[in-house]
């Protein structure tokens, strides 16, 4: 049984004289329990909109949302009492971009706040705070005001302070966003060892691929509202289908940026740029001088990487093939059978960008 | 000193310390008249306050009519010129405390012109803590309970303390008013027996008293909201 089941799920906002927002449109979601599901997509998504459903701080208009076995919403209308509800979200653990702590109390009693309804003895209460702090390797500032940590530690405490009730879910929203890149990886870090050691199931929002790259074991992308594709991680990144996943994927904003300060100019006629998504241990084969071999297609390399998801290493390359419309064909059979996944790059995105 | 004091502010000297028109009297029954008002308007403009921000479109418990209600209220108090609310309530007034005149029976209107004053200012305040602290109570499953004193309240202590100063301040204005209804205090002293008297002296020295009462309201305030602030490094 799923952890949490999304079906069908949609959020309107009604404005005033303006026509009414569809936030998100029909988004079904199924999470198993100890995944780390990345839903990734630009800003204004709908992302950030869909997983505040899970736990009910954004009411859907429509579908039926159950986590833990528990119904929340049927048919567009809540099915559970705002009692009840807060007793289930002491199970669904939340952090987000802006930490949210609370400043005016210390870090331990932030942590504390969460474990109020807990009936726990002053001694335990401590105790248990402690455990939790040590979790997250802050404890040495226990009496710290919020406001005194580094932004990294203070997503350490919001995560301490999230896990206190000892939830069977973390939703993250964009809760790496505001770190630096060392931070980042700290908090994935952490979150990576809570979901093997804790069996903690994750929900990780972002813009940022990387995240998703480093931790997640499943994926699904989201495009105004809509939710593109979902599987796993593997598989959207050596078989991406929508145009977007395709971007996302080969860490193609780098790429972008790189082929940007190349300052190619036009493309000549016969000119076109693709990029490679491969997995780096099935593609044996040095598929660029086989193509020049096999086909006779001059191919220019404009940009390489290799980076590592999950364990597995995925190769990615920017490259410029030369020929007729004919040859330009041959060339995507062969990367189709060699198990590579091409995508053309409009030289209008290079330049405009 | 008193010889000092006789030459240059005779009348000041010849109104003394205690008796009905003292010194010590009048500013004994300003401070009075200040300090329960304030209790009692506190009381009032916190329950409004926290009211308005909790039903608004929007807050932890949405709820149209007494959003409304409360809205109204304030805003109607609000319109009311303290002076006229002083004789307009003379009735309720002699029902709560029996009496229309005198510094008891001045706390009535006080409490009424200082609460819906007071309710804005919280409103203001309340509404400044970040949605995002509030949200993330949510999603530990805090009470509304726990929202409003832990979030709401607790979050924006400073910036209380700092609204309830400049609350303090508008309210000994008030009591200079209540002097009309015959409550005493500073105000009185500095129109009864200064102005109308023309004797220019007491006036002053009225005045004077009035700013140090104000000055030290000002200085305990900025001290405790500074000391209450964790929010900046």
């Amino acid at each position: 049984m799923s952890i949490i089941e999304l079906k069908n799920v949609s959020v309107e906002f009604k404005q005033k004289k303006k026509p009414t927002v569809t936030a998100v449109n029909q988004v079904s979601l199924k999470v198993e329990k100890g995944d780390i599901y990345g839903i990734v997509g630009y800003s204004g998504a709908g992302k950030s909109t869909i997983v505040r459903t899970i736990n009910l701080l954004q009411k859907p208009t429509a579908g039926d949302i159950k986590v833990n076995g528990v119904d929340f919403v049927k048919a567009g209308k809540q099915v559970i009492d705002n009692k009840k509800l807060q007793v289930e979200r002491r199970k669904i653990g939340m952090i987000f971009q802006n930490f949210n702590l609370l400043n005016e109390i210390s870090v331990l009693e932030n942590v504390a706040f969460a474990l109020k309804h807990a009936k726990l003895s002053d001694q335990e209460l401590e105790e248990k705070c402690h455990k939790l702090l040590k979790l997250v390797d802050l404890d040495d500032k226990a009496d710290a005001y919020p406001i005194q940590l580094s932004g990294g530690q203070q997503q350490r405490v919001a995560i301490a302070r999230a896990l206190a009730n000892d939830p069977d879910i973390l939703i993250s929203d964009e809760a790496t966003s505001a770190l630096d890149p060392q931070n980042t990886q700290q908090i994935l870090d952490l979150l990576k060892r809570l979901n093997r050691e804790l069996g903690l199931t994750v929900v990780l929002i972002t813009h940022e691929m990387e995240a998703v790259k480093a931790i997640a074991n499943k994926v699904a992308v989201m495009e105004n509202g809509h939710l593109l594709e979902k599987g796993s991680l593997k598989q959207i990144f050596l078989h991406p289908q929508a145009e977007l996943t395709k971007q996302f994927v080969g860490g193609s904003l780098e790429a972008m940026n790189v082929l940007n300060q190349l300052n190619l100019g036009g493309l000549g006629k016969n000119e076109v740029i693709y990029q490679l998504v491969y997995s780096v241990s099935n593609v044996t084969k040095s598929i660029i001088i086989e193509l020049y071999r096999q086909l006779g297609i001059e191919v220019s390399m404009l940009y390489g990487n290799v980076e590592l998801l999950g364990e597995e290493p995925i190769g990615t390359l920017v490259i410029l093939v030369k020929g007729d419309q004919a040859k330009q064909e041959e060339a995507l059979n062969f990367f189709d059978e060699a198990g590579v996944t091409a995508t053309k790059i409009q030289g209008s995105e290079i330049q405009n960008d | 000193m008193i010889s000092f004091l006789s030459k240059y502010l005779p009348n000041v000297v010849q109104l003394g310390w205690g008796g009905d028109a003292g010194w010590g009297t009048s500013i004994v029954q300003t401070i009075y008249m200040t300090w329960w008002s304030a209790n009692f308007g506190g009381i009032l403009g916190l329950i409004f306050g926290v009211l308005l921000v909790v039903t608004k479109d929007g807050g932890i418990n949405p709820n149209k009519f007494w959003f409304n209600i409360c809205d109204k209220l304030v805003s109607i108090f609000r319109a009311i010129p303290f002076i006229i609310l002083l004789a307009f309530i003379a009735p309720f007034t002699q029902a709560i405390v029996g009496t229309q005149i005198g510094t008891t029976a001045a706390l009535v209107p006080l409490t009424l012109g200082i609460f819906p004053f007071y309710a804005r200012q919280v409103e203001v305040a309340l509404e400044a803590v970040d949605k995002g602290k509030v949200e993330a109570a949510q999603s530990l499953g805090a009470t509304n309970w726990d929202i409003i004193f832990d979030v709401y309240l607790s979050e924006s202590r400073s910036e209380l303390v700092r609204v309830s100063t400049v609350t303090i301040i508008s309210l000994i204005g008030l009591t200079a008013m209540a002097g009309a209804i015959g409550a005493g205090g500073l105000g009185n002293t500095a129109i009864s027996y200064g102005y109308n008297r023309f004797n220019n002296d007491v006036t002053l020295v009225a005045t004077i008293l009035v700013i140090i009462l104000i000055f030290i309201v000002q200085v305990v305030g900025d001290y405790f909201a500074k000391k209450l602030n964790h929010q900046h490094r």
